[in-house]
């Protein structure tokens, strides 16, 4: 990676506490990115919970990265923030090497980026037929000059995310868990996009229909090119998918790197408990691997412990973690890592 | 667990055979004799006079210990810890039946962990209510029998059903945020559990309830005691619902997608700590789930489940190594294998439906290797070794092809 080293703003991302350098082909650039709720905590006054505490990341034009973590560490919030569903609270985001921030490029950089939601039951209007839902951004965006071309760039949608053309009239109800991802999926194809958020996007479905969502996105990566913020809890279907996976906890990234150094070589004590905690469906492999298993729960994002987040759970922990915050750090080629005690 | 096979003439195992000899009976055995139900747990020691075997047993109606001794070859009554046989549920839908199980067997050993596998709407859970007799208003054991210590739960009267619930058959559900109640403590919620089931007095009672707190490692449990489920986390919360579960210590714990709720790191927790807690208390567990993984982990025996039928059931080793059945196969297959990046092989369609169910095998509309007779007949249960069964034609197809090359030859 150190090949791409290119010097030119934006995508060198200068600051004492994340030097990472942008590669050329980079489509989506994230600096330094804040997103923080206020909550109400008792009469008049309010706290800010870090959902989203200055991360910074980069994804290749025709990558997946993949992005993992317990539920409340932020992975959430991260693919909304990056699509401007949510204002960030700061930092900066560049896609194709221009900011997002007006409501002009907002606009534009919505027809280029498009999300895929985790629950395929909420998240269809279910008094829509599929062709008006798939429509819809057709409508918003303005991207058909008549009615029969509206109606063609729906049926050529629903046959490439595998549906068959008379299901087009049918209501979302009508469909299984896998069907209804497939219109989510059309729907989010409908503008056309480079780069889709995809949160967890097979986690609702049964196992033998994950297979085949998780195919579905992998075929039409291939065909349209298409860029991926894979966004799960589940590892397994994460490394499957991804080229390069990111660990958050906590609001921050703990760890990068290629899925397959990841698994085989991660060196965050938080990855690697999260590894020994995955279910491998062998049980032989099940019987004789060793677990790390932590205690306790993922601390509350109000309340985040000083210094490394992961030190109230980490069997490695010395006064020295409550003390001093751990910066990302390039330790192999494109591997970084977060944690004082990894060289 | 030993049991005597006796094998057919075509060489195929016979499906059920309760009947078990003396000398065959071993610690965690339960049998009946003269219409008594006695649980074995000393060693069984044949080698006192010619053919006979002697060994403590103990009576599970009053829990009094005693010797007993046995002609070798006496047969006597095999009773499992549980025995479902032939378990048939329906729920009235409107005007439609929907049968959500159809034929459900299967057994279960004291001290042993079945995994029930299978897709959603496959009828895994509702096999857990049908054993629990929880299920809703609209549903019905219309068939089968559920036998616990050999005595008959199906049709018993709900006094009776009400001395096994939650005192010798506990559950745990899924979601344990919403399986508290929100305006009541959780020691209140606890203590309950302890005056419906046993003759403790509050004071007792509480105690108990804090030493089982404690033991599910849920800290500084007298203040939690006086705390609302809100104010725990998902992962203490199905501490406390376990603690609420083994708090009179039942003979089963049925956890019905105990982590599928929770995250990784939480949900390796609970696993241990329900392998540590039978280890200690010696319960049998039923575990539902989809996680394959959690039941590679966790079970001595796995049934899949699909379309309400069971369709194949064996060892962990024998399900996952040696699968008999297409859909066992399909669904292996379809997680993601480390260290290749290879296309996912998926079973094509969607789930079944269940008030539109095909006319064979429930999974023909799906498989990759439907024969004609698939589409027509529901392949019979086909034993492939002492413990392992399937439901699916290939197997017969495989076994009829092998009997005539042993002709040929």
């Amino acid at each position: 990676m150190k090949k791409d080293v290119v010097v030119t703003s934006p995508t060198v991302i200068t600051s004492p506490v994340l030097e990472m350098v942008v590669p050329e082909d980079a489509i989506l650039v994230v600096k330094h990115l804040k997103q923080y709720f206020p909550i109400t905590t008792g009469f008049m006054k309010t706290t800010q919970l870090k959902a989203v505490d200055d991360i910074s990341l980069f994804i290749r034009k025709g990558e997946t990265l993949g992005l993992v973590g317990e539920s409340g560490c932020g992975k959430t919030t991260v693919g909304r923030s990056i699509l401007n569903l949510y204002k960030p609270t700061a930092g900066q985001i560049f896609f194709e090497g221009k900011e997002i921030k007006d409501k002009a490029s907002i606009q534009e950089f919505r027809k280029k980026a498009q999300m895929v939601f985790q629950d395929p039951y909420s998240s269809l209007d279910p008094r829509m037929t599929v062709a008006d839902i798939i429509g819809e951004p057709l409508d918003v965006h303005n991207l058909y000059k008549d009615k029969a071309e509206r109606k063609e760039k729906i049926q050529k949608l629903i046959e490439l995310v595998g549906l068959s053309s008379e299901h087009a009239t049918r209501y979302a109800h009508e469909f299984s868990g896998g069907q209804r991802q497939r219109i989510g999926i059309a729907r989010a194809l409908a503008v056309n996009p480079q780069f889709i958020v995809c949160d967890e996007p097979v986690s609702a479905l049964d196992v033998s229909i994950q297979a085949q969502i998780v195919n579905t996105f992998e075929d039409l990566q291939k065909k349209l090119g298409l860029t991926y913020l894979f966004i799960a809890h589940d590892i397994l279907v994460v490394k499957h998918i991804s080229n390069r996976i990111a660990v958050m906890y906590l609001g921050k990234i703990v760890e990068v790197a290629p899925s397959d150094e990841l698994y085989d070589h991660a060196l965050h004590p938080y990855t690697l408990s999260l590894l020994s905690a995955v279910p491998i469906p062998d049980p032989d492999k099940m019987h004789t691997r060793k677990r790390i298993i932590l205690q306790g729960d993922v601390p509350s994002p109000l309340n985040v412990p000083s210094g490394c987040p992961f030190r109230t759970r980490c069997p490695n922990a010395t006064p020295k973690c409550a003390a001093e915050q751990p910066q990302l750090k390039e330790v192999r080629p494109g591997h970084f890592v977060s944690c004082l005690y990894v060289d | 667990m030993s049991k005597i096979v006796k094998i057919h003439d075509n060489g195929l195992f016979p499906t059920r055979d309760n009947v078990l000899y003396a000398k065959d009976l071993q610690p965690g055995h339960f049998f009946r004799k003269n219409g008594e139900v006695y649980e074995v747990f000393g060693k069984v020691d044949c080698e006192i006079g010619p053919e006979i075997c002697k060994f403590s047993v103990s009576d599970t109606k009053t829990k009094v210990e005693s010797f007993m001794s046995f002609a070798a070859t006496e047969v006597v009554d095999f009773v499992h810890l549980l025995e479902v046989n032939n378990l048939q549920t329906t729920f009235v839908v409107g005007k439609e039946k929907v049968k959500a199980i159809d034929g459900v067997t299967f057994n279960l050993e004291k001290g042993k962990t079945i995994g029930i596998v299978g897709e959603s709407g496959s009828g895994k859970s509702v096999t857990a209510y049908s054993i629990m007799q929880i299920l809703a208003s609209n549903g019905n054991i219309v068939g089968g029998s559920v036998k616990f210590q050999g005595q008959e739960m199906v049709g018993a009267d709900e006094k009776f059903i009400r001395t096994i619930r939650g005192a010798r058959i506990s559950i745990i559900f899924q979601d344990p945020m919403t399986s508290l109640n929100p305006v009541y403590t959780i020691g209140n919620q606890l203590l309950e559990a302890v005056k419906l089931h046993t003759d403790l007095d509050r004071a007792e009672g509480l105690e108990k309830c804090i030493e089982m707190l404690r033991l599910v490692g849920v800290n500084s449990p007298e203040k939690r005691m006086k705390q609302y489920p809100f104010e725990f986390s998902g992962g203490m919360l199905q501490r406390v619902m376990i603690a609420m579960a083994l708090i009179c210590e039942p003979d089963i714990l049925i956890a019905d997608e105990p982590t599928t709720a929770l995250d990784v790191t939480i949900q390796a927790q609970i696993l241990e700590l329900m392998r540590e807690l039978q280890k200690r208390m010696g319960m049998a567990i039923i575990i539902i789930t989809h996680d394959l993984g959690v039941v590679a982990d966790m079970c001595d025996e796995i049934a899949v489940m699909y379309g309400g039928k069971l369709v194949e059931k064996g060892t962990a080793k024998e399900i996952f190594y040696k699968p008999k059945h297409e859909y066992t196969k399909g669904l292996l297959n379809s997680i993601p294998k480390q260290g290749t990046r290879e296309r996912l092989k998926t079973i094509a369609g969607s789930p079944v439906d269940l008030l539109n169910l095909p006319k064979g095998c429930r999974f023909s509309p799906r498989c990759a290797s439907c024969m004609k007779i698939c589409l027509e007949e529901y392949p019979a249960e086909m034993r492939m070794s002492e413990t392992h069964s399937a439901s699916c034609w290939l197997n017969v197809k495989a076994a009829f092809e092998k009997e005539k090359e042993g002709d040929g030859q």
